[in-house]
């Protein structure tokens, strides 16, 4: 039981607090351009402008 | 980020939006962003693929036309956006995302509490995990409910009954019920169920949201924006930026070559043609001199005019045909979509089985707390998490396959509509045609002549030039080297080649009168006069054949004179109905729909407008005008025809996925409800049955990703 009364707080709080990043991703817009997100990766960041 | 990290140091920056709809790739989004960076007075420039827009952060004193340029300088067209209101629609996906989750992350706890339970915790051990799965329940049931308590309470005010009422109540009773069993130290309790029916009945709500707002961004972005606004003379011979709202009958206007017109008015000064498309649907440009009458929305074509307005805003042409449109659309804001028809006969049904099973165990003689049992056991087997899911998982499936074929659904009444039409009528210029002039005897010119085309018609936007240039580049013809290019608006574009004198013209007389031309002129060689014809969409043909092979009898309806329609009706053996008004289009589907026809109208026009609004169901091409896109139901991308008979086809195989899935949920039902009545039906049970229809129902919905094909 001692077990238990440590353990399940432990996974509630995990839990919550994936379930704060993921509103957090919603209201910053992270979910406004799925598809431009997918290709963003491919654009080299390195590459001087001009 | 370095050339505007200065710039945000400075006081408030203005934030305006674009449609860019050519971005389609990483490498626009990059030359977008980077290109926007490089310019002075923009601090942050942020692509939305999806949405196919820019935002942009730039100094308050930067105006539309320079953004535009600004934009245009990195080699793509944008059109502003006017309105920046929040979007209500996109909130709401955004409230039922949050939802979601917080009743999925509350599902797998409570889960994970049940399934020891199950395998049988008694005593002090079940009572804690009760209750600590009644805490993690009862805020869940509270935020996610939301959507169904609000709408059922909507629907019970108005004396009506939806299929969220009866969600609400099994909801709500089931987890009062549990609360109980918890204090009493009761056998079971049915968190897990509550939450998890919660949990389904959004991702129905979701998806169909999601599909809502997609194809709603991809229209949008499409939409060529009426000018939002015009270079306006003022008495002190300035010209200010004023905007589309603030315009009002006599000011004066200065129209550029290449500007679209942001209020009715006369012609005061200059010479030009205009682009009357959006109007008319015709391709080919009219003439207007000092005096002529000339319409918001149309595009100038060739020379700088000033125009005196004598109508703006909600007083123009284009306004009067908004207004016909809304009128004709309000017959389908009458269409029933099938989850709300099943939702009719179901709630009912399914209301009076939980309270005929109350009523019959009391008579039974089991007491009130067993027959409640039993009851809320009915209520949440019965919920329609099955039948929730049954329609919008087919529906998004199929719109995600129409979208990557360049097919845009606006909303799911769209596809049932779209399956059940039996008679098509298409506009003819756009619509059987792609609408614009394209050159038709560039094989005759010599290499070095299409050499020297293309290069002359790279330095004018004409229309004219920019077919040439469309036509030359993708025979993959390189340009020959001009000097001295110079464009003079109204006439042509002149340079020299080899020293020689070149031109693109407006040809003489001789040639103009058959027809769209215009004249190569070069020393040592004839003049070349390049001939233009609006040519039929690829596959319409063959697209008429497949409709007649779906039961669809097509036929044409067009507001050109008959001289033009003919060749396009011979050639495709359609029966056509010619100079129509827009109201003539609307009288000719009221007649067929009195007939009993479905009437599937195609077209692209403004004057389509009132006529798309009307059609049982609805499409237009990408490149219709801004009223066509909105009307229509159904938008599709490129130069062919196919994707009319192919969205049909997906939204009749759509229609039958759907059957098939309420016969699956409905037969679940079947089964599980002489369970639930007969007192067999514990939380275990529930809950397996629950998830084990909703994953057969979407499992059955996958199966529409090749639909488009």
């Amino acid at each position: 039981m001692t077990g238990l009364a440590l353990l399940i707080p432990v996974a509630l709080g995990l839990g919550l607090l994936g379930l704060a990043g993921f509103f957090w991703s919603v209201k910053s817009g992270q979910f406004d351009d799925a598809d431009g997100a997918a290709l963003r990766i491919l654009i080299d960041d390195e590459e001087d402008g001009l | 980020m370095n050339a505007g990290s200065s710039l945000t140091a400075a006081a408030a920056l203005s934030r305006s939006d674009f449609a860019v709809p050519a971005i389609r790739c990483a490498g626009c989004i990059s030359k977008i962003e980077r290109g926007l960076l490089a310019q002075a007075g923009i601090a942050h420039a942020r692509v939305n693929f999806t949405a196919k827009r820019v935002s942009i952060s730039h100094l308050p004193e930067m105006t539309m036309p320079q953004l535009v340029t600004a934009i245009a300088d990195t080699g793509f067209e944008a059109q502003p956006i006017t309105e920046m209101a929040a979007d209500p629609a996109a909130a709401e996906a955004h409230a039922l995302l949050k939802a979601m989750a917080v009743s999925g992350f509350a599902m797998m706890n409570i889960m994970l509490l049940s399934v020891s339970v199950w395998s049988g915790a008694s005593g002090v051990t079940r009572d804690l995990f009760h209750w600590l799965s009644a805490m993690i329940a009862l805020p869940t049931v509270i935020y996610s409910g939301q959507p169904f308590f609000r709408s059922a309470w909507n629907a019970l005010r108005r004396r009506r009954t939806n299929m969220d009422v009866p969600i609400s109540i099994g909801v709500s009773i089931t987890t009062m019920l549990s609360l109980y069993e918890t204090f009493n130290h009761g056998q079971h309790a049915y968190f897990d169920g509550v939450v998890m029916l919660l949990f389904f009945l959004l991702t129905g709500r979701w998806l169909d949201a999601v599909m809502r707002d997609r194809a709603r961004d991809g229209v949008s972005a499409l939409l060529k924006q009426t000018a939002p606004g015009a270079m306006v003379l003022g008495t002190d011979g300035k010209t200010v930026w004023v905007d589309a709202s603030a315009l009002h009958p006599g000011m004066e206007m200065i129209v550029a070559a290449g500007e679209r017109l942001a209020a009715d008015g006369i012609v005061i000064a200059g010479k030009s043609s205009f682009d009357l498309s959006l109007l008319t649907g015709e391709s080919a440009a009219q003439v207007v001199d000092i005096g002529d009458v000339v319409h918001a929305g149309t595009l100038n074509n060739d020379a700088p005019v000033t125009v005196r307005v004598t109508a703006a805003g909600p007083d123009t042409a284009i306004a009067d045909i908004a207004r016909l449109m809304e009128q004709a659309g309000q017959g389908k804001s009458l269409y029933v979509r099938v989850a709300d028809r099943a939702a009719r006969f179901y709630a009912p049904a399914v209301h009076t089985l939980a309270l005929a099973s109350f009523a019959g165990w009391m008579i039974a003689g089991a007491g009130w707390h067993e027959s409640l049992l039993i009851a809320v056991a009915v209520l949440i087997i019965t919920c329609p998490c099955a039948l929730g899911l049954a329609v919008p998982a087919a529906q998004i499936v199929v719109a995600g396959a129409l979208m990557r074929a360049g097919i845009l659904v606006k909303d799911g009444s769209a596809l049932e509509r779209l399956a059940e039409v039996d008679l098509a009528m298409f506009d003819k210029t756009g619509t059987l045609t792609r609408g614009r002039p394209e050159p038709i005897n560039l094989d005759e010119a010599s290499p070095v002549q299409k050499a020297v085309l293309l290069a002359l018609s790279r330095a004018s936007r004409h229309p004219l030039s920019e077919a040439i240039r469309r036509a030359l580049e993708a025979e993959n013809v390189v340009a020959a080297k001009l000097d001295g290019v110079r464009e003079t608006a109204g006439s042509g574009v002149y340079a020299q080649f080899d020293g020689k004198e070149v031109s693109l013209e407006r040809p003489d007389g001789s040639v103009a009168y058959e027809g769209l031309a215009t004249e190569l002129r070069m020393e040592g060689y004839a003049p070349f006069a390049v001939h233009f014809a609006d040519q039929l969409r690829t596959g319409a043909a063959d697209t008429i054949l497949q409709m007649a092979k779906l039961g669809i009898h097509s036929s044409i309806l067009s507001g050109d004179r008959a001289i033009s329609v003919a060749p396009v009706a011979r050639t495709l053996a359609l029966t056509a109905q010619t100079s129509m008004l827009p109201q003539d289009k609307l009288d000719a589907i009221a007649r067929q729909k009195s007939a009993g026809h479905k009437v599937l109208m195609v077209g692209d026009g403004l004057n389509d407008g009132p006529a798309l609004a009307a059609g049982y169901a609805s499409m237009a091409p990408a490149s219709a005008s801004d009223a066509g896109q909105q009307a229509a139901d159904v938008v599709f991308m490129g130069d062919s025809l196919a994707p009319v008979a192919t969205a049909i086809r997906a939204a009749r195989r759509t229609q039958q996925i759907v059957r098939q899935n309420f016969v699956l949920a409905i037969g679940y039902n079947v089964i599980a409800v002489p369970l639930a009545i007969g007192g067999y039906v514990t939380p275990l049970i529930a809950a397996a049955a629950m998830s084990g229809s909703s994953l057969i129902v979407v499992a059955n919905a996958l199966r529409l990703r090749s639909a488009a094909r």
